[in-house]
């Protein structure tokens, strides 16, 4: 079973707030997922054997022919939640 | 003019526009009706555009002038995570409520140069995750059929505003079910592409190894037609690819089928409603009189069982990944704190429901140092292994069929406190996507409940790659000419 200092462990690395019941509630619900999920364990691993998924890879495009500067700049900017000029403002960070 | 939207098709609407019998505008107006009249009560549209009869008018224009392309004046909606430019677009959750799409996703641009009409944008489980529609931030949508209960997840609202002649045709998206399951609980036809046959470029990603875009219509053909105008590879998506036009399976003097009622009813342990499995049986006799081999595989098909754990490890770990990047910086909703970090926890914590949260945290549990290969590793690779059987059966059989659900559309509310019974609604369908094959669900019956016939679906999956199998076959069992 989950313990509650893991889930805030967890919530601390995924950034979310959460209340002192939504940690319990969310307890219980990860212990009984987990449950579920842990019949992979019964999975012997010597019928797996190092597996490619598909042909899935990251390919990049070449580092050349740049876009005009700034065409995207106002549509993006304009989703910002916080902005100032063309930047997107945020609280300090160091 | 009153026109029949119950009955339409793509060729149906593109022949009444040549003969001149109704125009796009009218057309656009008998949907955009509809919405008016069931929309409030049914939950299904988040949004309907407001320059739908313009676009439509534009349609229309190009019409007379003899040029109509393959989708002009074809009324098609969209599942909210999918972008196109300068409309909302929110993944039905409240961190992105406000979302303004900045680019048109390639399947839209795509639907775009053949003229379809954009009606508007449908509810959706927030970020794709659930099997009823009832994790939306706004709201749960109500089957069409039966006001009391869900009409299937995530692309619930896609299915529904089909069923409920709210738009010809629509697309959601798929990662372990979510097109095919909710057209079967609407009585629908819902296709899953192979991955990567569609462009996820505009798609707001959620299971990037999964996620797939898929049509949802009322007709083989129609679901058919809207796929060969989205399909392609994309420079935009590295995983993109061209799928195959033309099955060599098809010069066989027969295609074959594999039954797989032992497999299902281990699987099921006991949760198929038995109704279900009557029809898939009939469904299969219904092939075998069209001329299809039915037969029992013999390849083991046992680790296949392992789809949903699976699944629900490798999706958690790539949800947090992917959901990461809503901090209220960049776009969408933002909630002020202390400090950064404090911003940070408040707008996600606030921004993203229970599920969004839930899969979050779990996600990031199986991926954490310790637990990352006992979990995520070893899920990949049975991945892998699920890959390899699904290569072995098509060795034997050209389609492999189940039920799409283990049962008929549940009662809003049934299933939300036990997530893993909530789960169990995909585990036919999510072993096309562990699998990367394509799926169709083809509505193939009823169970009744009450006074109600509730729609149940029969799920056909085909090789990698060879899509156009599940339109012959998919065709065949509606009875329709394509």
């Amino acid at each position: 079973m989950i313990s509650i200092k893991e889930i805030e462990k967890l919530a601390e690395l995924s950034r979310i707030a959460l209340s002192d019941d939504e940690e319990s509630a969310l307890q219980k619900d990860m212990g009984s997922i987990l449950e579920y999920v842990d019949q992979i364990k019964s999975v012997s691993a010597g019928a797996l054997v190092e597996q490619k998924m598909g042909s899935v890879k990251n390919i990049f495009r070449e580092d050349s022919n740049p876009h005009k500067s700034g065409i995207f700049s106002d549509d993006l900017l304009a989703a910002a939640p916080n902005r100032e000029g063309n930047y997107v403002k945020v609280k300090k960070i160091l | 003019m009153k026109i029949d939207l119950k009955n339409l098709t793509i060729a149906k609407v593109r022949n009444s526009f040549l003969k001149g019998e109704y125009s796009a505008v009218d057309l656009a107006k008998a949907y955009l009706e509809t919405i008016k009249l069931r929309n409030k009560e049914l939950n299904i549209f988040l949004e309907a555009y407001d320059d739908v009869l313009a676009q439509a008018e534009a349609a229309d224009k190009i019409i007379k002038s003899g040029k109509a392309g393959t989708l002009t004046g074809i009324p098609i909606a969209l599942k909210d995570n999918i972008l196109i430019k300068g409309k909302h677009a929110s993944a039905s959750s409240k961190i992105l409520e406000n979302y303004v799409g900045s680019y048109d996703s390639t399947a839209v641009s795509k639907l775009k140069e053949a003229g379809a009409v954009f009606i508007g944008r449908t509810n959706m489980d927030e970020f794709a995750m659930g099997s009823s529609t009832e994790t939306s931030a706004f709201g749960p949508t109500k089957n069409p059929l039966d006001v009391s209960r869900v009409p299937g997840g995530s692309s619930g609202g896609a299915a529904a505003a089909v069923a409920a002649d709210m738009a010809l045709a629509t697309l959601g998206s798929d990662t372990a079910g979510s097109v095919r399951q909710p057209a079967s609980f609407c009585g629908v036809v819902g296709f899953k592409p192979t991955y990567g046959a569609v462009s996820r470029y505009g798609l707001m990603a959620m299971g990037s190894s999964l996620d797939v875009i898929g049509p949802i219509g009322k007709t083989v053909a129609d679901v058919a037609t809207i796929f060969n105008v989205i399909k392609g590879q994309d420079k935009m998506d590295s995983t993109s690819l061209n799928v195959l036009s033309k099955s060599e399976r098809l010069s066989r003097p027969h295609l074959r089928v594999a039954d797989l009622t032992k497999f299902i009813e281990s699987i099921g342990k006991g949760g198929i409603d038995p109704r279900i499995m009557k029809n898939y049986k009939e469904s299969l006799d219904k092939l075998s009189k069209l001329g299809y081999e039915i037969k029992e595989p013999k390849t083991d098909l046992s680790m296949i069982k392992y789809s949903l754990p699976a699944y629900y490890i490798i999706i958690p770990a790539e949800v947090s990944t992917n959901l990461s990047r809503f901090d209220g910086v960049k776009y969408g909703f933002w909630k002020g704190g202390e400090d950064l970090m404090d911003d940070y926890k408040k707008t996600r914590g606030e921004g993203f429901g229970k599920e969004a949260r839930r899969r979050i945290l779990l996600g990031a549990y199986v991926l954490s140092s310790g637990y990352y290969d006992s979990y995520y590793n070893k899920a990949m690779a049975i991945r892998g292994v699920i890959e390899k059987v699904f290569k072995e059966v098509f060795e034997e059989v050209d389609f492999v069929a189940t039920p799409t659900t283990p049962t008929a559309a549940f009662k809003i509310g049934e299933t939300t406190s036990n997530p893993v019974e909530m789960y169990l609604a995909e585990i036919f369908t999510v072993i096309a996507n562990i699998g990367s094959i394509p799926a169709i669900s083809l509505p193939s019956g009823f169970v009744e409940e009450g006074k109600v016939q509730l729609p149940i679906g029969f799920q056909l999956m085909a090789p990698h790659s060879e899509d156009n199998l599940l339109f012959k076959i998919g065709g065949d069992f509606m009875g329709e000419v394509i």
